[in-house]
């Protein structure tokens, strides 16, 4: 008798469970309480309580008590690395376009089921379809923005249109120049008319040729150090994301940002879930979490980039709606190109020209190819430091000798 | 000392603190500027009591700074007392390079190498997701060790070989003979080791980096992903109070050792030792 009551009511269990599949809502969620959910996102890139914000990881624990374990990357090939080398598992994570694209290439994505993501429904239409993902199988846009040419009104007397003023000598040596191939090459190629997505070798040889001409210029190559160059006035011109640029205004009312006419990067950070993640319902709820109005209002007003979300840019109380340069309109006219992932040799021919590019003395035009290659060079160097260290040893022990003789 | 002897000894001292000065007084910066400066606050301050990832990495950062250094100084004691007892000098040297080697090798090949050893047992044992604060604890007592090692070895030179024998003459088992005679000569060298051990363990970034796995990010690793975006004011904050920590530690420190050295040049007039 007890062995059968224990099946009836092991059935009504099973039953309940298996009905309650397909109408995700508040009593699945209540199955996953006590879980754990592993999130890999960009650092600094959730509002997270500080300064009077929302802390959305600490709301979503508290709502749905699904623990939520947040580590940070600072870019998609770090976050690629780690997750490529096998050892780790993640719920979530947030790689940009070309990544997303490499990463389904690759077999490291799963599909997302979005009956349990309605709020996909807050997605703008513009974001959606797009080339990383066509058919919206794998990917939640997070945030979208662009990059564009910051500039010092007081150095720079008349606003730029163009990139070319990056390559202007009237600035010499208040130029910065963002340390990042992808978005220099895209820079070089935008000047001269390519595809950032080039494949072909010649492009991407005549992109170097364009950025080592512009590197005697150059003040410096930068990542993060373009907040304190430009708020301080150090530079005059740097190419960063629009949303940063805000940032920097803030502490410097003298700046102003233009997107260059030749066309822009655009860029989409989008949540993702990975291949072997353990916890998938969860994944979905969170993503879902992260599109509700208030909390997406509460990352945008935080990170300062374009939100995709249509209930955030209708949204009569937050700050940054209809901001010119966050939000421009579509009668501004912006050119902007998507990255795409690149084949592996393309990328390998990237990074050796991007070396050649942060070698390059400017001076003797032939040098690259007459003299010697920096390997070489380098192993000369090597050499000649052994060769005096193993003189010196020897120097040292046949005095040595002399001594006790 | 002569007036240039003097302005060298400042400039060494200049080039060793300004930036640990710049940052404090940036800490106290009112705006989130890092060219301006714009008026006192300690705004930066709170902001960070009220970060609760950064307080989470800090808090994993002891954690695991406290274990690996505890655990280190354990082995690397028992190790370097065994070393010391080995009578053939040539297996003696033998071993000390051998136990050397992870010093010198570049953090780099430490990291990977590590990572792979992890991440090639954990397939072969448990599967995915090996990656974590086994691992990353067992990386840090491995880079740690031989620092603990060099920093007993010489204590133990210095000590009387015959200080055991003595003990033991007195009725102590080996075992007493070590905790009373023996411990207590080698101490300063065992602190040192573990303080060692416990600041390298402390801002470790690359071996950290390919040997932790979800869940438990360190503080190095945490700052070094706001790059992206900027470090905010608050990880000067964070890092001043570090600095001021770690600069109470070993003032402490110092003054212990400094009475207990005097203490026992007392008893040794008096005739006690």
């Amino acid at each position: 008798m007890k062995r059968a009551a224990a099946v009836v009511v092991l059935l009504a269990c099973l039953s309940a469970f298996v009905f309650q599949v397909p109408a995700f809502g508040a009593l699945n969620a209540e199955s996953l309480r006590g879980t754990e959910l592993f999130v890999y996102n960009w650092g600094e890139y959730i509002s997270d309580g500080s300064e009077g914000s929302l802390d959305v990881n600490k709301a979503f624990e508290e709502k749905y008590g699904i623990k939520v374990v947040y580590d940070t990357f600072d870019n998609n090939e770090v976050m690629y690395t780690k997750l490529k080398g096998g050892g780790v598992s993640y719920d979530v994570v947030i790689p940009s376009d070309y990544m997303i694209e490499r990463m389904v290439s690759e077999n490291m994505l799963q599909t997302i089921d979005f009956a349990n993501v309605p709020n996909y429904k807050y997605i703008d239409a513009k974001y959606k379809n797009l080339p990383f993902d066509p058919n919206n199988e794998y990917s939640v846009p997070y945030n979208v923005g662009t990059i564009g040419l910051i500039y010092n009104t007081k150095k720079v007397a008349v606003a730029p249109d163009s990139w070319d003023a990056l390559w202007n000598p009237d600035y010499a040596g208040q130029i910065l120049m963002i340390n990042n191939p992808r978005d220099a090459f895209a820079i070089a190629h935008a000047i001269l008319g390519i595809d950032c997505n080039t494949t072909d070798k010649a492009d991407w040889e005549a992109g170097a040729q364009k950025l080592k001409e512009q590197k005697a210029l150059v003040q410096s190559y930068v990542n993060d150090e373009v907040y304190n160059k430009m708020e301080s006035g150090e530079a005059a011109l740097a190419p960063y994301y629009v949303g940063d640029f805000l940032t920097m205004r803030a502490n410097n009312p003298d700046l102003a940002f233009v997107f260059p006419k030749e066309g822009v990067n655009f860029f989409v950070d989008s949540m993702c879930i990975p291949q072997g993640a353990k916890n998938k319902a969860a994944a979905e709820l969170y993503i879902n979490f992260l599109l509700e109005p208030d909390i997406a209002l509460a990352n945008a007003e935080y990170i300062c980039y374009a939100s995709p979300n249509t209930a955030v840019t209708s949204n009569p109380d937050y700050s940054l709606a209809g901001n010119e340069y966050i939000y421009p309109p579509d009668s501004a006219g912006i050119k902007t190109s998507i990255y795409r992932n690149l084949p592996q040799d393309t990328l390998n021919l990237m990074s050796s020209l991007w070396d050649d590019v942060k070698n390059y003395s400017g001076e003797a035009d032939g040098e690259s190819k007459g003299g010697l290659g920096s390997g070489a060079q380098t192993a000369i160097a090597l050499s000649a430091v052994a060769a005096a260290a193993a003189a010196y040893l020897v120097f040292r022990a046949v005095r040595k000798k002399k001594r006790e003789v | 000392m002569s007036r240039l002897s003097k302005f060298y000894t400042f400039l060494v001292f200049l080039f060793l603190y300004a930036p640990i000065v710049v940052m404090i007084v940036f800490s106290f910066n009112a705006s989130d500027s890092t060219g301006l400066l714009e008026g006192f606050s300690v705004k930066w301050y709170r902001v960070l009591m009220g970060d609760r990832a950064i307080m989470q990495a800090l808090y994993n950062t002891l954690i695991l700074a406290v274990a690996s250094s505890v655990a280190a100084t354990v082995i690397g004691t028992l190790a370097a007392v065994g070393l010391d007892k080995w009578k053939k000098n040539w297996v003696r040297t033998g071993v000390m390079t051998v136990t050397n080697i992870p010093m010198m090798n570049p953090e780099i090949v430490t990291g990977v190498s590590m990572m792979l050893l992890f991440v090639f047992m954990g397939r072969l044992v448990a599967g995915s997701g090996t990656l974590g604060f086994g691992t990353i604890l067992i990386a840090h007592v491995t880079f740690n060790l031989p620092y603990v090692i060099l920093s007993v070895l010489p204590k133990l030179r210095q000590t009387d070989p015959h200080l055991t024998e003595a003990a033991q003459d007195l009725g102590c088992t080996p075992l007493k003979a070590f905790f009373k005679a023996v411990l207590p000569s080698i101490s300063t060298g065992i602190l040192t080791g573990m303080l060692m051990a416990f600041t390298l363990s402390l801002d470790d970034f690359i071996i950290s980096y390919f040997t932790t796995g979800p869940g438990f990010q360190t503080l190095p690793i945490a700052i070094f992903s706001m790059t992206k975006k900027r470090v905010k004011p608050d990880m000067y904050a964070l890092s001043t109070l570090i600095f001021f920590s770690i600069l109470v530690l070993l003032v402490l420190i110092n003054i212990s050792q400094a009475r207990g050295e005097n203490k026992r040049a007392r008893q040794y007039k008096k005739g006690e030792v």
